[in-house]
């Protein structure tokens, strides 16, 4: 069997596979949370060193890595537009921003909560840090500099070069804790293995899941708007039930 | 153990739940966030026919 991936490649296709897809990813994510905060707050063991504290592991590491993984694909998506002149990869790119901002918030906001009481501040100018607060402060360009220009091809093609020229930052962030001596800890979980608990390490990844999940569901669902606004002059659109009523 | 010693944390009750409590929050808002852009959405797209119908 072969599929037309080019078909999904179309606007006035993906609006309604997105449109399906949607409750699925956001029921599963929902369950696979449940699952992983049970097994973390329930199952996994108190830290020998940290205590009770730790078990902000559970969303800071993973909304660390959504943060990260979602500017990747974000500057994939960009560069994808840019290169193809494909109008819904664009579509996708302008998705993808705020949720990565979002979680790149989250992963700066745990982490404060989690630096004062083990460091004693809530903020230090280390390395792994600050290379967070720029991703951050890379989403908010992205959407302020695609906001700034009126026509959106030309919104599409200025933030992609920002996106594609930003994402040098995510292998800082990631290899920041080996290249510089910095006060965050360094890698718990590595590609050859971890020293962590059997059960933190099933809540760290269900949680990780749950966080993909979160993230593709919300990000269909917004692009569903992103389509309708920016192909308003489309037959297809005007044919819509939600659009007719 | 109880619920009492469960939300304590021993002692670090404030830096759990605040963490968990804001990432909860910002994941309602974004929710409710693109809930809203969708009907708006919606609506401005009738608007616009039906302002291009009377023409």
């Amino acid at each position: 069997m072969t599929i037309n991936w080019f078909k999904y490649s179309a606007p006035s296709t993906f609006y309604g596979l997105a449109g399906k897809l949607v409750p699925w990813f956001a029921w599963l994510s929902a369950i696979l949370f449940a699952t992983g905060l049970y097994i973390g707050f329930f199952v996994a063991p108190t830290d020998a060193v940290q205590s009770e504290a730790y078990r902000i592991i559970f969303i800071h590491v993973p909304a660390s890595i959504m943060s990260m993984f979602l500017y990747l694909i974000m500057a994939g998506y960009a560069a994808l537009g840019l290169v193809f002149n494909t109008r819904l990869s664009s579509m996708m790119a302008s998705a993808l921003a705020p949720t990565g901002a979002l979680f790149a918030f989250i992963s700066l906001w745990t982490g404060a909560l989690w630096g004062k009481p083990m460091w004693g501040a809530w903020w230090v100018w280390d390395a792994r840090l600050t290379s967070e607060l720029i991703l951050l402060f890379l989403y908010f360009g992205f959407i302020a500099l695609h906001a700034s220009i009126d026509d959106p091809r030309r919104a599409d093609r200025a933030s992609a070069l920002l996106a594609i020229l930003g994402s040098v930052n995510v292998p800082i962030i990631y290899f920041s804790v080996k290249w510089w001596n910095t006060l965050h800890q360094g890698s718990t979980v590595k590609f050859t293995g971890t020293s962590m608990h059997v059960a933190m390490q099933q809540a760290m990844f269900i949680t990780l899941t749950a966080c993909w999940l979160y993230a593709i569901a919300i990000t269909l669902a917004r692009v569903r708007s992103i389509i309708l606004e920016r192909e308003r002059n489309t037959q297809w659109v005007d044919e819509l039930p939600e659009v007719r009523s | 153990m109880n619920w009492g010693e469960f939300f304590a944390m021993k002692g670090y009750g404030f830096y759990v739940w605040g963490s968990y409590g804001v990432a909860l929050l910002i994941f309602i808002i974004e929710i409710a966030l693109v809930r809203h852009k969708r009907i708006i959405t919606l609506q401005q797209l009738r608007l616009l026919r039906d302002a291009e119908n009377e023409e």
